[in-house]
């Protein structure tokens, strides 16, 4: 499990990806990602940039950002768990996976656990629709997760895992 | 000698742990002293025997499956790297498994053979000679090759893409620009052949794609890939990189004078950017709001110019097409469905997979011969099939043979070629507020029946469900339905009905009775 190496909040940054990206056709979209790579969520100062280089109002940046599931504006914890509630996983126990998560957890989704690990998402489907429930943390997918293994998921986050082999 | 030892590396294999047991294969032949490589290849698809280890013997490919870490001490034991040996997991030839000999691989026909990033690879399995024969034809014989192979599109609505490219062909585009948009947005449930062609044989996405453009005239394309497929966007960019490398992309294609441009694009997670237009917006870096058509994308689209927008699957059954000949894909099939449908057997299957047929036979056979029935043991009770907006398909309908009139004659839809199964635990009015739900999630916005009716369709289905005037709320909620399909804009709101209305008309029971858990269905 690789733990992501988000960065604070650093005008420079933010501008060096923006020039970066600038001039590509359509530059929002992976201009957004590699600013919410960068720093784990889009920060209201990075939207006041972004519309400047871009030539559209804050408004309309931020009707881009919150028109998709993916992007944030709050820095979220440090994994993001998302669970798939779509239909494949439904038929094998998501709706089950996704009470005990919520409650082992202490969180609905779109919240982050009090101390700040895991922040739990909803996913529609991860293709993995074979071999559910699935579940996603970072970019990796796990199969047939039932409570057990979501336990030892989750216990694996706590700590960061030494790998011996 | 060296034994070479096959671990795939896609997704659910990874899932089911396949890192770990190659890991482990490396770390106990070097304890064992022996010569042996571990190769990640892709995989064949029989996800209940992943993590499929494969060897290389004289005879062909031997497997074992499905490994799990604890499994490999024995594996060594037994001497595995010789192929025929007395192990309780030994699959014996791997080509020779019914499950995969029965199926018809046209496009997946290098699906768990080769590496998807070797070049080699893929040129050593009859890669690029589709392109070759195509850089050698006119424009217009290629789109008439495409055309008489009777593809239709692979996203969805089944539209003919040889008819879809002459239109886009003939149109002159004002900037003298045309785009090739591949849409690997891939959204729905039970689906994931799209990310195996990405993750598994990304050069035959790209080649399908350079023939698009040589077909139309377009010298730019993109990949819109959903953000939750991380790998396949991976496996594309080095993909991309090596085509460049070899002269498949970037000027003179070949050596000939054709040039043509690929990059990948990530969505943001918003399933509406499925459809066509709203992916066009997209990519232009607004809201992924539906356009209106007309006008049509193939002669306004990208940017206002004239833009092929194809699904994976179709890019991907080109090179095929162009390489064994318009008439080979177009033998086989049932009545106007031509070809081979990579179907997605998913949800609470015994053995679920990628089964690539030619359409015909019927979704009892592909449930029950190649499925296996339930995981569960449980008897089957409804089945899904085309994607949270398909409807759910009962026992009477299950000898309904595979293609898309045939579908269509049942109300059902076959869309993307997923199968989600369900067994008799199933709450059918669960699953229609989950579709309503789903809507509401994911509406685009833009028209009210979609935006409003979906979250109405949610409080009359809890209505019913607590057993408020059950009688009465069915009435609304069928009138709802009807609303919505008549006054959406797009498919969206048009077919969130379709699950719904085949609930309520072949479980009618599951709405009517007196008491209901309502557990686990809070709001988002
Ligand atoms: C709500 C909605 C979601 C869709 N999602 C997808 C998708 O994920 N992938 C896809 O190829 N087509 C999807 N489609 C169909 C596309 O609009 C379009 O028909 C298709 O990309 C055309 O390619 P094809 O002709 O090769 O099928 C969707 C349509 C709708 C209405
Ligand atoms: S039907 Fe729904 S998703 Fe489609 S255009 Fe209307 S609001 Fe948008
Ligand atoms: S439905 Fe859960 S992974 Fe596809």
């Amino acid at each position: 499990m690789t733990t992501p190496r988000f960065v604070t909040w650093e005008p420079s940054i933010a501008q060096t990806i923006i020039d970066e990206f600038k001039a590509k056709p359509g530059a929002l979209l992976p201009l957004l990602h590699a600013i919410q790579d960068r720093f784990s969520y889009i920060p209201e100062d990075a939207v006041a940039l972004i519309a400047g280089a871009l030539k559209l109002s804050r408004a309309e940046v931020h009707g881009v950002i919150s028109f998709y599931h993916h992007f944030r504006t709050k820095q979220p914890g440090r994994h993001i768990v998302e669970i798939c509630r779509a239909e494949a996983c439904q038929s094998v126990g998501a709706r089950g996976l996704e009470a005990y998560a919520k409650s082992a957890l202490g969180v609905q989704y779109h919240q982050t656990t009090a101390d700040n690990n895991i922040t739990l998402e909803p996913v529609y489907c991860l293709g993995n629709c074979s071999c559910g429930p699935s579940v996603r943390v970072g970019n990796e997918v796990y199969a047939e997760v039932d409570s057990r293994r979501f336990d030892e998921l989750v216990n694996s986050l706590k700590t960061e895992r030494v790998e011996i082999l | 000698m060296t034994y070479c030892i096959h671990v795939p590396s896609d997704t659910t294999a990874k899932a089911l742990g396949a890192d770990r047991v190659a890991r482990l294969v490396e770390f106990f032949a070097e304890e064992h002293k022996l010569d042996m490589k571990v190769s990640r290849n892709s995989t064949r698809g029989l996800y209940w025997i992943e993590p499929l280890v494969e060897v290389d013997t004289e005879e062909g490919r031997y497997g074992f499956g499905p490994v799990k870490e604890g499994d490999i001490e024995s594996l060594f034991t037994a001497e595995f790297w010789k192929g025929n040996v007395d192990h309780p997991l030994a699959l014996g030839l791997v080509e020779e498994i019914p499950y995969l000999k029965r199926q018809e691989r046209f496009t997946f026909s290098r699906l768990g053979i080769t590496d998807p990033l070797s070049l080699e690879d893929y040129k050593a399995n009859d890669g690029f000679k589709g392109l070759e024969n195509a850089i050698r034809l006119s424009s217009q014989q290629i789109v008439d090759a495409v055309k008489e192979s009777g593809l239709r599109g692979r996203g969805g609505a089944a539209f003919p893409t040889g008819i879809k490219w002459q239109t886009v062909l003939n149109v002159e585009s004002p900037k003298n620009q045309k785009y090739i948009v591949c849409n690997a947005d891939e959204g729905d449930s039970g689906t994931f052949a799209d990310r195996l062609v990405m993750e598994c044989d990304p050069f035959m996405l790209i080649e399908g794609m350079v023939i698009a453009g040589l077909a139309v005239g377009a010298t730019q394309g993109y990949i819109y890939c959903r953000s939750e497929y991380p790998l396949s966007i991976e496996n594309l960019n080095q993909a991309i990189k090596t085509a460049y490398e070899n002269s498949f992309l970037g000027a003179n294609i070949l050596g000939s004078n054709n040039h043509f441009d690929l990059e990948v694009r990530m969505g943001a997670g918003a399933y509406i950017c499925g459809e066509e237009t709203s992916l066009l917006e997209s990519l232009e870096g607004k809201r992924g709001l539906v356009r209106a058509k007309p006008p049509l994308p193939a002669i306004v689209g990208l940017f206002g110019q004239p833009t092929v927008v194809n699904n994976v699957l179709s890019l991907a059954a080109i090179p095929f097409i162009m390489d064994k000949g318009a008439k080979a894909y177009a033998d086989v099939g049932v009545g106007r469905s031509r070809g081979t449908l990579p179907f997605q057997l998913t949800g609470n299957v015994k053995f679920g997979g990628l089964v690539e047929l030619a359409f015909g036979p019927t979704l009892n056979e592909l449930m029950y011969d190649f499925g296996g029935g339930t995981r569960s043991g449980r008897p089957l009770r409804a089945v899904q099939v085309g994607g949270p907006l398909g409807a759910y398909l009962h026992e009477s309908q299950w000898d309904t043979s595979l293609g898309y009139e045939e579908f269509a004659q049942k109300e059902a839809v076959l869309g993307h070629g997923g199968v989600v199964m369900f067994d008799n635990t199933v709450d059918m009015s669960e699953q229609a507020r989950f579709s309503m739900e789903f809507c509401v999630a994911e509406s685009c916005g833009k028209c009210t029946p979609c935006r409003i009716g979906s979250t109405r369709g949610v409080e009359v289905i809890d209505r019913i469900r607590s057993g408020e005037n059950v009688d009465g709320n069915l009435n609304l909620l069928a009138d709802l339905c009807e609303t919505m399909v008549d006054g959406s804009l797009c498919a969206m709101g048009g077919m969130t009905p379709f699950p719904v209305q085949s609930a309520m008309k072949y479980f009618r029971e599951d709405f009517v009775k007196s008491t209901v858990s309502t557990a686990n269905t809070e709001e988002l």
